[in-house]
């Protein structure tokens, strides 16, 4: 017999009121309310989250790891970004 | 940047039955320090107070980035214009980042800005003043962020979460905003007497259109009360301009330069310093569209959207495309 196979969930949470929901792991579900009920028993059991939000993991489109460096890299160089780039003197204060 | 506190108060009143309850719940929340999620119910003059607020935030940062974008291909250094263009490039993102905390409150963005671009909508009156010397890029950097982080750190405890989270993620980008600009002022502080007349001159000219960024006194302020009980706004237009004032007037004389307006004065009892009358009826002007360049930065950005209509439009044919090539393909097999 071929079973039809269980979609996978990506699952984030809310740790607490005002911080965004952060991925914490994936489920298998038939459809979207079971999806919310396995993840609720699975990463929710010792009051870690407020909110959960379930996506299907095929809707997730992530970046190639072999393009890590080409699209990633080029940020080490590109210093003047940061504010420590720029000289103030600690007269002025914080800036 | 860049928010500024226009007080448009909400009036209309489209409550249903059963919404005193929810309203009960729905303050309890804001008084706890909790905050308002999208799917959470809100009343509907929370909602549209804060797509109204955060939409004119969005445009300010698109508008923003005319003003400097002028200096980037006569940036004195290649130092200079990596920073100038980061920056803008920044601006840009907290555009994006702004529209899509307006989104979470069911309105498209199109519409929104649609809105811009009729010149229905409002955006920050500091960007419809010209850039006319590389100082301004300095002054910019120094002052306008600078006013823009004074009225930006409130907002990151906004009790709308979206929001406030957006503008986490902005205020950590504009620390190097001001410090590029404040250097560039050093810079030129310390170099020829031309180049520090140059500094002078732009900051006698963007002074106090940078005051005018904290919005009307607090006087002349209709009804920011609805804000404040929903903690939406935190601090009076007022006591941020106080702040700013305070924070900058010593940077400038650090500067070696004057600020333009003989009524500033430290108060030693109070410790602030005391400043001159506004020039409300400029401020109103700018507003309403009678600055120097408001008819400029709305034509540009017209254009910009018209020139690139034809690449959205391609973006999606292709995609389409690709779309009913896998149809035909999966068909087959
Ligand atoms: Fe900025
Ligand atoms: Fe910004």
């Amino acid at each position: 017999m071929v079973e039809t196979a269980m979609p996978i969930w990506e699952v984030f949470i809310r740790p607490r009121s005002g911080l965004p929901h952060r991925h914490c792991g994936s489920v298998h579900a038939p459809d979207a309310t079971l999806a919310l009920q396995a993840a609720r028993d699975v990463y929710t059991r010792r009051g870690e989250s407020v909110s959960i939000w379930v996506v299907p993991s095929a809707a997730i489109i992530a970046s190639d790891p072999n393009d890590k460096d080409q699209l990633f890299e080029p940020t080490s160089t590109k210093v003047y970004r940061h504010p420590t780039f720029y000289d103030i003197p600690d007269e002025v204060g914080h800036m | 940047m860049y928010t500024q506190a226009l007080n448009t108060k909400d009036t209309s009143d489209t409550s249903r039955p059963g919404d005193s309850a929810r309203l009960a719940v729905f303050q309890a929340t804001i008084d706890a320090e909790d905050k308002i999620e999208a799917n959470d119910w809100m009343p509907e003059a929370y909602r549209r107070t804060l797509v109204r607020q955060i939409s004119q935030h969005a445009h300010s940062e698109v508008i923003g980035m005319q003003p400097e974008g002028n200096w980037l291909t006569r940036a004195p250094s290649l130092r200079r214009k990596a920073a100038l263009l980061a920056k803008i490039q920044d601006e840009a993102g907290h555009g994006l980042y702004l529209y899509a905390a307006a989104e979470t409150l069911g309105v498209r963005r199109e519409e929104l800005y649609a809105q811009l671009l009729s010149g229905k909508a409002k955006y920050s009156s500091i960007f419809n003043y010209p850039t006319e010397t590389w100082a301004d890029i300095g002054v910019i950097g120094w002052l306008v962020d600078g006013a823009a982080i004074m009225n930006q750190i409130p907002l990151c405890r906004c009790s709308y979460g979206p929001y406030a989270r957006a503008m986490i993620r902005v205020c950590k980008e504009e620390s190097f905003h001001q410090r590029q600009g404040y250097e560039i002022m050093l810079t030129l502080c310390r170099g020829t007497a031309a180049q520090k007349a140059m500094a002078q001159d732009a900051l006698n000219r963007w002074w106090w259109p940078a005051l005018m960024m904290f919005g009307p006194s607090d006087t002349d302020s209709i009804h920011s009360a609805d804000s404040v009980r929903w903690k939406i706004k935190r601090f009076s237009n007022d006591e941020l301009r106080q702040r700013f004032i305070d924070a900058t007037v010593p940077q400038g004389l650090h500067l070696g330069l004057t600020f333009p307006d003989p009524a500033l004065r430290l108060d030693e009892a109070s410790g602030h310093w005391q400043h001159g009358e506004i020039d409300w009826a400029e401020f109103k002007r700018v507003l309403a569209g009678g600055g120097p360049m408001n008819a400029q930065r709305l034509a540009h950005r017209r254009q910009t959207e018209d020139d690139g209509a034809w690449v959205r439009e391609a973006a999606l044919a292709f995609a389409e495309k690709r779309r009913q090539a896998k149809v035909t393909r999966v068909a087959a097999e």
